[in-house]
């Protein structure tokens, strides 16, 4: 009989015991998922781009019910809350009712002296006193909010789009404060009670976070024009700001525009044909 | 004398020792729940990475996912295995929930067992739950 010593014995039972508990490693490495590494991220085929994205808004086309409608399909379809619809009792029991200060918009209507301050002549030409002005994030070249914000979850795209990413924020609201347009709202509560119809297509946000208008990035990521756009009759126009041959830069060479709280230096990308 | 006491104490610490073992093979409990695969995605076969892969990891694909589509706007994936897919947890046919149809038996009845909250769905919304 094969004498073993103690030892002899002990090494191998070693050896075993290692290998046994590395099995599960080894099966994990032989089996045959390449895992993310060979895996390829890419854009739709028909996404739209640009250098940097802008709009040109026509003042003098935009009528109170065109500016009505192009509101409510980008609340709609971003799923927005609104404040004022009736909350479901049954689905949200013990909701309390909204103040109208917690208000949350993308694109609203504002007054002439609100929208352009610096701009306010003594005598100012009469249609402006009660034209509807469209306003909503300016995409500004040198954008304040996303200076402020502490955890980039604002931050500007290589398109120009600046953008958030609602993940991040922690809703300490400084991009607001910094905002000098207004542009941004913040969900004091839960906006889901308050979205009369969900879409699908979009999600909506929690508590706690801050939003504003993405220019529609997932409609340019499908290769469709943002919803302003298309609900607008031709007023709104948005296009590629650095390629001299776009539509919105021809706009702009035939007409006289202005932007908002220009002097800022914050550089808006939301031209205005006064 | 001796010798008896030390085998009755050397079982009783045995038994002690592997009682995780035993009262687990007389107690019933419950096994982890499979994710149930139905429809779409039982035909399909494929999904973005392996089955083991996938059960380890689909947090942090999750999570690169989100990164790509949010700052640098690439929502198409094409996999290893060829299969190109929309990242997204909810939106369009390509997306998770476009293929795993039943949220409440692919996503929930792990969670629920492993007792982790993600809160994907405090803002993304299941279409089956908007009437």
């Amino acid at each position: 009989m094969m004498k073993k010593s103690r030892r002899s014995f002990l090494k191998v039972a070693g050896i075993a015991a290692i290998g046994l508990g590395a099995s599960p490693a080894m099966n994990f490495a032989s089996s045959d998922s390449p895992g993310t590494a060979l895996a390829v991220k890419g854009k739709n085929e028909q996404a739209l781009t640009a250098h940097r994205w802008g709009m040109v808004i026509d003042t003098n086309k935009i009528t109170e019910e065109i500016a009505e409608k192009i509101t409510e399909v980008c609340h709609k379809t971003h799923n927005v809350p609104d404040f004022k619809h009736e909350v479901d009792a049954e689905k949200y029991p013990k909701t309390r009712l909204a103040n109208h200060k917690q208000e949350i918009k993308w694109i609203w209507e504002e007054e002439f002296h609100y929208a352009f301050p610096e701009k306010e002549d003594e005598y100012l030409t009469e249609k402006f006193h009660d034209l509807p002005f469209l306003v909503t994030c300016n995409h500004c070249k040198n954008a304040p909010c996303v200076q402020a914000c502490p955890t980039q979850a604002t931050f500007k795209r290589e398109d120009g789009i600046v953008i958030m990413d609602f993940h991040r924020c922690i809703g300490c609201r400084f991009c607001m404060a910094a905002c000098p347009y207004g542009s941004r709202s913040f969900n004091f509560r839960d906006p889901r009670p308050f979205i009369a119809e969900t879409n699908p297509d979009f999600p909506t946000r929690s508590k706690g976070v801050v939003e504003k208008c993405n220019l529609c990035a997932e409609q340019l990521a499908k290769g469709e024009l943002p919803h302003c756009v298309q609900a607008s009759e031709g007023a709104i126009v948005v296009g590629d700001l650095e390629d001299p041959e776009s539509d919105i830069r021809v706009l702009l060479k035939e007409h006289y525009t202005i932007r908002r709280n220009q002097s800022l230096g914050t550089e808006p990308s939301v031209y205005y044909i006064v | 004398m001796n010798k008896n006491m030390i085998i009755t104490g050397l079982v009783i610490f045995v038994l002690a020792v592997l009682s995780p073992f035993w009262f687990n093979m007389i107690t019933t409990t419950e096994a982890a729940p499979k994710p149930e695969l139905l429809g779409k995605a039982k035909e399909e076969k494929k999904c973005v990475l392996e089955k083991y892969d996938m059960r380890a990891n689909h947090p942090s694909l999750l999570d690169e996912w989100r990164d790509s589509v949010v700052r640098n706007s690439d929502r198409q994936y094409t996999a290893a295995n060829g299969h190109t897919f929309g990242m997204s947890l909810s939106t369009g046919e390509n997306s998770c929930l476009g293929c795993h149809e039943d949220k409440a038996k692919f996503c929930d009845s792990c969670h629920t067992y492993a007792s982790v909250d993600p809160y994907c769905w405090e803002c993304h919304t299941n279409p089956k739950e908007i009437k």
